[in-house]
């Protein structure tokens, strides 16, 4: 079947189910093509002898009543893979081989998924280009020169390049949707508490989720649908009915109210994003939904409050990894110098612009004027959201302020390179729910997304949207396997 | 100003002691605080640890009710007010035995606010203020003796629930800490919130000690000294510490506010670091974890459970049984005491067994030095022994005979009696033979006494209690000699 690679996550899931195909097939199919893909550096774990043998262990006794059932997967390598290395891409975990699963990725077993591997990220998901990983930079399958955004830009990449049908991402600051806007994919960041941060390597607690990247909304629904449950291992999780999202998609939007925040004008904003974005609104209204203007005042203070609280949290949460007890050490004279060494070399230059900033906003004398004014400026941002959720259903933005940019581009230049967030860090200091959907190419034909930010717990009402406006865009990703010899 | 203040004097120059403990109580639970590893104390190295407790990546912690529930209870038993809403800060500083790179704990809000204890001072009762009371984790144990060329790490006691217990600064001499920390710890027993082992580390404070020339009212520099585990290290380490403030004051010197430790060899304390090399632990609210919120029917349910408390059951001994101030106290210091002395007032008399059990039976423990759930007699037996005593079968004197045997045996003390041949003799005709013939054979001294040397009345009780063979009833002798003598 030299077209199965194409087929939609769901579509592979009818056809096993209605023995179409077996496993065995659609895991050969994408190994293969992963084994050809190497030149894009999307793998840095490989697992296909087992990936294989499970597949046929699963043709041999199918269940067909699971919800992936003998689906290969790859995911993000921030999930902690029970005896698979995990590493979160960074040298001082580089030989870390966990004995748990984390919830979500046991969530995707659990219903009949494999793992293929693991995926590239940007080191502990600090970075916005995949272009911080110890194990090297992530290649964008549309273009030889382009990054795929980050930090979960290995799955993206993958993901696009049609290496895994579906896979799964972590977003702390726009991880998951800036990269699914980059390679012209769909990605989803569930709201704060939906899929459980058990067993996800931490980089911001109060800001980290997992979430679902696929071909098109319904494979995000259905895999949505898969990771997210209620953890009582993890404090935050958030006990809720979790309704069937794929089986409730439901295309007809008509009459929502859909929100259009004025500040997401930025200065500099390239003219063609803001013309996707006005495409986005005559889809909306064409499916029926009404446009609104509305205000969210304290946008321009999200980007520094969020690289106030996202490093200030990183830094204690990355102070683990310290030579004692796993990972990587370097030998030293005493303690204090094995601390210096191992973590000098262990982690690299963006990790320790992070831990020093976050170490600096949390010190004596600055907690105050910087941690504390972030927090109550996250209360304000929140408020925004609330109040403009009082005159609306959900609200467009686009996802990114411009389209992927070039490798090494944005490297030395972190201000620019977080810039590239703006849009996205909102809804996670606000901890709401946020989709984006490939919407159009730029000049370059390179994917741009649109994002749909929604109520707290309603993902279905975004998918929702996604879903009608996916029909009216009928955006078709197009690559030529220019990678593969 | 009482005379017995605890008073540092210097060239005649007089300081008074200022002392605030943070004490640091392991909070009675079967698992952690945040998971669910067992507490047992004295395991394997690293047999008790989880991978939370070890740090894992992605491992997340979750808290403990039990341990919470332990926390608001030692908040009642102190008077103290509950804080419905409280949040967990992770407190950021790197050692090899703390496997987070940050240690758990409660900083601006914590579960218990002010709160009270009172000491019963032999001047009478004195009030400390208790500032707070906070949950928190206990890091592991480095070990640096066994290997010489590198430290060894035991993760059994990291996140171990502890309750720092943080004292007002209204401790005044040693002897007030000594009696602080025991009353602490008697309330923690009867709550059954910690074991207050100090052998095992369960129960260890950090002790803050500034001085002031008496008559003046600001507070002087403090320092800390860390974690110090017996009440007689704190004690010393105050009293070294005290004089070493007053001579820098007296010299001229200023007192540097620093952490200090120590040294239980040289019994002197020693400069850890100074206020400038103090760490800054970069607090803040633990984003992986909710703030910690519970209702008033939670606090009031928790209220249900909590027992007679030691004050409590002072007034109640002091007004139902009328024992002293004193005694009462001694009683109800150690729960297990008050339990052994209300089995034994079951069936005896409340006065004998309060000055058995703090007479006989405690020399008879501190000489063995063993608590008095391990005593050699049990309740039962010392109230028989004590019944023997009061209805005449046997002799105060004979009674401790009996107590000795006991102490070897645990034997029922009728038996010992029984097979000793024990028994007091009582018998009024018996005594007045056995007395006849004292005074026969004395014909000499009776005429002496006759004729008023009055003196002679104990030769002959002592000649009869001789010719009984120490049985006779004491009592009787007396008055049957009375009425011989002077009828």
């Amino acid at each position: 079947m030299a077209n199965l690679i194409d087929l939609t996550l769901s579509d592979l899931v009818n056809k096993v189910k209605s023995k179409e195909i077996s496993s065995k097939e659609i895991t050969s199919a994408y190994i293969d093509r992963s084994k050809q893909s190497k030149k894009l550096n999307t793998y840095v774990e490989e697992t296909f002898d087992s990936a294989l043998k499970f597949s046929e262990n699963f043709d041999n006794n199918p269940n067909f009543k699971k919800k992936l059932p003998g689906i290969p997967l790859a995911v993000k390598d921030l999930f902690c893979t029970k005896n698979v290395k995990t590493t979160a891409s960074s040298k001082i975990l580089e030989n870390f081989i966990p004995s748990y699963e984390s919830t979500v990725t046991e969530n995707l077993w659990n219903e009949g998924a494999i793992l293929m591997g693991k995926l590239n990220c940007d080191e502990f998901a600090m970075g916005s280009s995949n272009e911080t990983s110890h194990f090297g930079n992530v290649i964008s399958p549309i273009d030889d020169n382009l990054v795929p955004g980050g930090s979960s830009g290995g799955s993206a990449s993958a993901l696009a390049a049609k290496l895994t049908p579906a896979t799964i991402g972590t977003d702390t600051g726009g991880s998951i949707r800036q990269p699914a806007s980059f390679t012209g994919t769909v990605g989803l960041k569930p709201t704060y508490g939906s899929c459980s941060r058990y067993g996800i390597v931490a980089f911001a607690s109060s800001l980290d989720q997992a979430g679902p990247m696929t071909k098109d909304v319904k494979d995000c629904a259905l895999l949505l649908e898969v990771m997210s449950s209620f953890d009582p291992k993890d404090s935050t999780s958030i006990n809720f009915k979790r309704p069937n999202y794929s089986s409730n998609l439901n295309k007809n939007i008509k009459g929502k109210k859909i929100g259009i925040p004025k500040e997401y004008t930025v200065d500099g904003m390239p003219l063609e994003i803001e013309k996707l974005w006005e495409k986005g609104k005559n889809y909306l209204k064409d499916c029926g939904a009404e446009i609104i203007d509305i205000s969210l005042p304290h946008t321009n203070y999200a980007l520094p409050t969020y690289y106030i609280v996202a490093p200030a949290e990183a830094s204690s949460n990355l102070a683990r990894y310290d030579g004692v007890k796993y990972g990587f050490r370097a030998e030293g004279e005493n303690l204090i110098d094995m601390y210096e060494k191992t973590r000098s070399k262990g982690f690299g230059d963006e990790v320790k612009r992070r831990i020093m900033i976050g170490t600096y906003v949390l010190s004596s004398g600055y907690y105050d004027a910087y941690y504390l004014k972030a927090q109550k400026v996250r209360k304000l941002i929140k408020n925004d959201f609330d109040n403009a959720f009082n005159k609306v259903d959900a609200i467009l933005t686009p996802s990114t302020p411009s389209s992927a940019f070039k490798i090494g581009d944005k490297k030395d230049d972190p201000v620019s390179m977080y810039l590239n967030d703006i849009f996205t860090v909102p809804v996670n200091l606000a901890g709401l729910p946020g989709i984006s959907i490939p919407a159009g190419l730029d000049k370059n034909n390179y994917p741009l997304g649109l994002q749909i930010i929604g109520k707290p717990f309603d993902e279905q009402g975004i998918l929702d949207i996604a879903y009608s406006m996916e029909e009216k865009i009928n955006f078709k990703l197009k690559t030529n396997d220019w990678w593969i010899k | 100003m009482s005379k017995d203040q605890y008073l540092i004097e210097k060239n005649g120059n007089k300081y008074e002691v200022i002392i605030g403990l943070e004490v640091h109580a392991q909070v009675l639970s079967e698992s952690k605080l945040f998971s669910t590893s067992a507490t047992k104390f004295g395991s394997e190295p690293n047999t008790q640890v989880s991978l939370v407790d070890a740090a894992f990546p992605g491992m997340l912690p979750v808290i403990n009710e039990f341990c919470v529930r332990q926390a608001v209870k030692t908040g009642i038993g102190l008077n103290a007010k509950i804080n419905k809403k409280s949040i967990f800060d992770r407190k950021n500083y790197f050692y090899a035995d703390l496997p987070q790179g940050y240690q758990i704990s409660q900083y601006k809000d914590p579960i218990v606010g002010e709160g009270t204890v009172v000491l019963d001072l032999p001047s009478g009762p004195k009030t400390i203020g208790i500032e707070r009371l906070h949950l928190e984790q206990d890091a592991g144990k480095s070990i640096h003796d066994i290997d010489p060329s590198s430290t060894l790490v035991d993760l059994n006691r990291s996140g171990v629930a502890l309750m720092e217990i943080v004292s007002k600064p209204d401790l005044r001499s040693p002897e007030e800490v000594n009696l602080y920390i025991k009353k602490l710890r008697s309330i923690m027993r009867y709550l059954g919130t910690c074991d207050g082992n100090m052998q095992e580390g369960s129960l260890r404070a950090d002790v803050n000690v500034s001085v002031r020339k008496i008559g003046t009212d600001k507070l002087g520099t403090r320092c800390e000294i860390k974690n110090v585990n017996s009440i007689k290290f704190m004690q010393m380490a105050i009293e070294y510490e005290a004089n070493r403030q007053s001579e820098l004051l007296e010299q001229g010197n200023i007192v540097d506010q620093e952490t200090r430790l120590f040294d239980t060899k040289k019994n002197q304390t020693r400069s850890m670091r100074s206020k400038e090399d103090a760490h800054d632990y970069r607090y803040f609210p633990d984003p992986d974890l909710l703030p910690l919120e519970f209702d008033d029917k939670f606090i009031e349910n928790i209220k249900k459970e909590i027992p007679e408390l030691p004050d409590q059951k002072k007034n109640r001994f002091i007004e139902k049984f009328k024992l002293s101030p004193y005694e009462a106290t001694i009683l109800v210091s150690d729960l297990e005491t008050s339990k052994f002395f209300e089995k034994v007032i079951e069936k005896s008399d409340v006065k004998l067994s309060a000055n058995w059990i703090t007479g006989e039976l405690f020399a008879l423990l501190n000489e063995k030095n063993i608590e008095i759930s391990e005593s050699p007699i049990s309740a039962e037996n010392l109230s028989k022994l004590i019944n023997l005593i009061s209805d005449g079968t046997i002799s105060g004197k004979i009674a401790k005979t009996v107590f000795e045997i006991m102490s070897k045996n645990n034997k029922d003390p009728n038996i010992i009696v029984k097979e000793k041949g024990l028994k007091q003799e009582s018998d009024p005709k018996a005594l007045e033979k056995l007395i006849q013939k004292v005074l026969s054979s004395n014909d000499d001294k009776v005429k002496e006494y006759k004729s008023g040397k009055e003196k002679l009345f104990s030769f002959f009780v002592g000649q009869a209690m001789k010719e009984s063979k120490g049985k006779g009833n004491p009592q009787m002798i007396n008055k049957i000699l009375k009425e011989k003598l002077n009828g």
